[in-house]
């Protein structure tokens, strides 16, 4: 596998009439269409391998749009996304088989257990199921959920519980790229304690390079190597946590304040930050 | 340290089929109580109908074949019964998935998309076939019917190649949702709905207008249904059914393929338009 697991290259995608002009009967309607909406407006970024890099943007800056691109769900207009030196659109398949995915809601059978939706996940991922009902136990134990409510159907656990069998999930598969967006939105601070702690973990010991999008300033200087932040789906900032502060450290000084990441983002954006899932609407 | 999933092959990829076979039965399971409701009202449907034959004799005071006027609509009722099972479980593959929030997990999973419909299709036909043998049991606790001297391979034979012509109309309709995300749910309920009217479920096609026997023709429902009942009432043997079976298998092979090609073209629609998402 190449140094550099994720590299964006000069990647639009717009959403509304504009991006259907590949069929005929919309192209002759082209010039009545209503505007497409610009979701992720030429964005570039790479991410090396093994880095945590966080994406802030305040809602509807093209976050979710991004990560979806990445993940195979969505095609972009132009430009060309690669995983560890794979095209998404021409190795769809390779791709899909390096990354996984948590999103902000956690994506389950909810009427499943934990156990069963896992299982299912093991097969589609083509892994040893044996093995995997082992280590789904472990795994699922070593995050704080009891043995026994493993087998209980997702619907009668917690959000932040979910959440973690989201994150066990992604685990599970073992992928050398995780995307996780939002991954503790809503989550209580113990549960999204051990959801950042876990994906520590996932980096130091299993090489597992993330891709995070968070509202929330403290996870994000935490957490992240590096970070992003987006703003009308443009890149308007790429540093560290420190590298950012430092680039809007003068201004603030003149009034006597520390910088934060916040401060950083408001300068930047104009924006403060709501914690929700994000720009559905615009997808 | 990560290692990537494992490469496609046979073994990976039956196994991925059986993923939706499993989870399936196992929404099966979890869902027992609308099950229970499902199937006890389709046990009541099919008597309904079937009495509506033991009572005809009653309702115009003219002298009919009793018996086979039941097994006629019993056959009806059995057999659309389990071919719009196995079609509307097939096309609401994805809006299910819509449903339960797990559309995009699905989809970007290392799977191909036939492996996908495979899966869904197994669990189609195995759930159809174990709900109808269900209502067929019950059924004949209620009426005395005589199968003697019936073709019973031929009818199955019948059936058999009805589910596949279905399974290939099922793929190509569960492509609408995919494309409108609650619009498409609506028209395959509605094309469902028509596939009743048109395909002689219940009476000959023949007491239809002629332009409606025209799109009968169309209907793979037809052709088993007539098939099913040679085979069963007028004990018709293989030559008689076989080209019936023989149509119907051609309309497997062209449905199916042409099914997967329209599903792919359509996912691949949904990428650039953004609607392989939950909320479409």
């Amino acid at each position: 596998m190449t140094e550099m697991a994720l590299d964006i290259r000069n990647v639009s995608k717009a959403f509304g009439q504009g991006n259907r002009r590949w069929l005929p009967w919309a192209r002759r309607r082209a010039a009545q269409a209503r505007p497409a909406t610009l979701a992720v407006d030429r964005v570039s970024l790479s991410v090396r391998r093994g880095e945590i890099f966080g994406i802030l943007g305040p809602n509807g800056s093209g976050k979710s749009t991004l990560i979806r691109l990445v993940s195979t769900l969505l095609e972009p207009d132009s430009g060309q996304v690669f995983v560890f030196g794979h095209d998404v659109l021409a190795e769809e398949d390779t791709v899909k088989r390096m990354i996984n995915r948590v999103s902000v809601d956690a994506a389950f059978f909810k009427k499943l257990s934990p156990m069963e939706n896992l299982i299912y996940a093991a097969r589609l991922y083509g892994l040893n199921v044996r093995e995997s009902r082992r280590r789904i136990v472990e795994i699922l134990t070593s995050l704080g959920i009891e043995e026994k409510r493993i087998f209980k159907p997702l619907e009668e656990m917690s959000r932040g519980t979910q959440q973690k069998v989201a994150i066990a999930r992604a685990f599970l598969t073992s992928p050398a790229l995780l995307l996780l967006d939002e991954p503790t939105t809503g989550l209580d601070p113990r549960s999204k304690r051990d959801v950042q702690d876990f994906v520590r973990m996932l980096r130091d010991k299993h090489d597992t390079t993330v891709l995070l999008t968070t509202h929330d300033m403290d996870e994000a200087e935490n957490l992240c190597d590096r970070i992003a932040i987006i703003n009308g789906g443009r890149i308007v900032a790429l540093d560290t946590p420190g590298g950012l502060k430092a680039s809007v450290q003068m201004g603030f000084r003149a009034v006597g304040s520390t910088v934060t990441l916040e401060d950083v983002f408001m300068k930047l954006t104009g924006k403060t930050l709501v914690s929700e899932s994000e720009e559905e609407e615009v997808a | 340290m990560t290692a990537i999933a494992p490469k496609r092959s046979m073994w990976r990829e039956i196994s991925a089929s059986y993923a939706f076979v499993e989870r399936n039965f196992n929404m099966t399971k979890r869902y027992w109580g609308w099950e229970m409701v499902w199937l006890i009202y389709s046990i009541a449907n099919a008597l309904a109908i079937t009495y509506i034959g033991a009572g005809t004799e009653a309702i115009s005071g003219v002298k009919i074949n009793v018996p086979y006027l039941v097994l006629y609509l019993l056959i009806g009722s059995l057999v659309w019964g389990y071919l719009s099972m196995v079609f509307h479980s097939i096309s609401e593959v994805v809006a299910w998935e819509r449903w339960e929030g797990t559309i995009e997990y699905t989809f970007m999973a290392p799977i191909s998309r036939l492996t996908h419909l495979i899966g869904q299709t197994i669990y189609s036909v195995i759930y159809g076939l174990m709900f109808t043998c269900v209502i067929f049991l019950v059924v004949t606790l209620f009426f005395r019917l005589n199968l003697a001297g019936a073709n019973l391979l031929g009818a199955l034979a019948a059936l058999a190649a009805g589910s596949v012509s279905f399974i290939g109309f099922g793929i190509m309709a569960s492509v609408l949702p995919l494309l409108y995300p609650e619009r498409g749910a609506q028209m395959t309920h509605v094309f469902e709905a028509l596939l009743l009217l048109v395909s002689g479920v219940y009476y000959p096609v023949s007491v239809l207008p002629r332009w409606i026997q025209s799109v009968a023709r169309v209907s793979p429902a037809t052709y088993a249904l007539e098939s099913m009942r040679a085979a069963l009432l007028d004990h018709a043997g293989w030559g008689a059914l076989l080209p019936n079976i023989g149509l119907l298998l051609a309309m497997g092979l062209v449905t199916i393929p042409a099914g997967l090609f329209i599903f792919k073209r359509a996912e691949r629609y949904a990428k650039r338009s953004g609607r392989l998402k939950r909320t479409g």
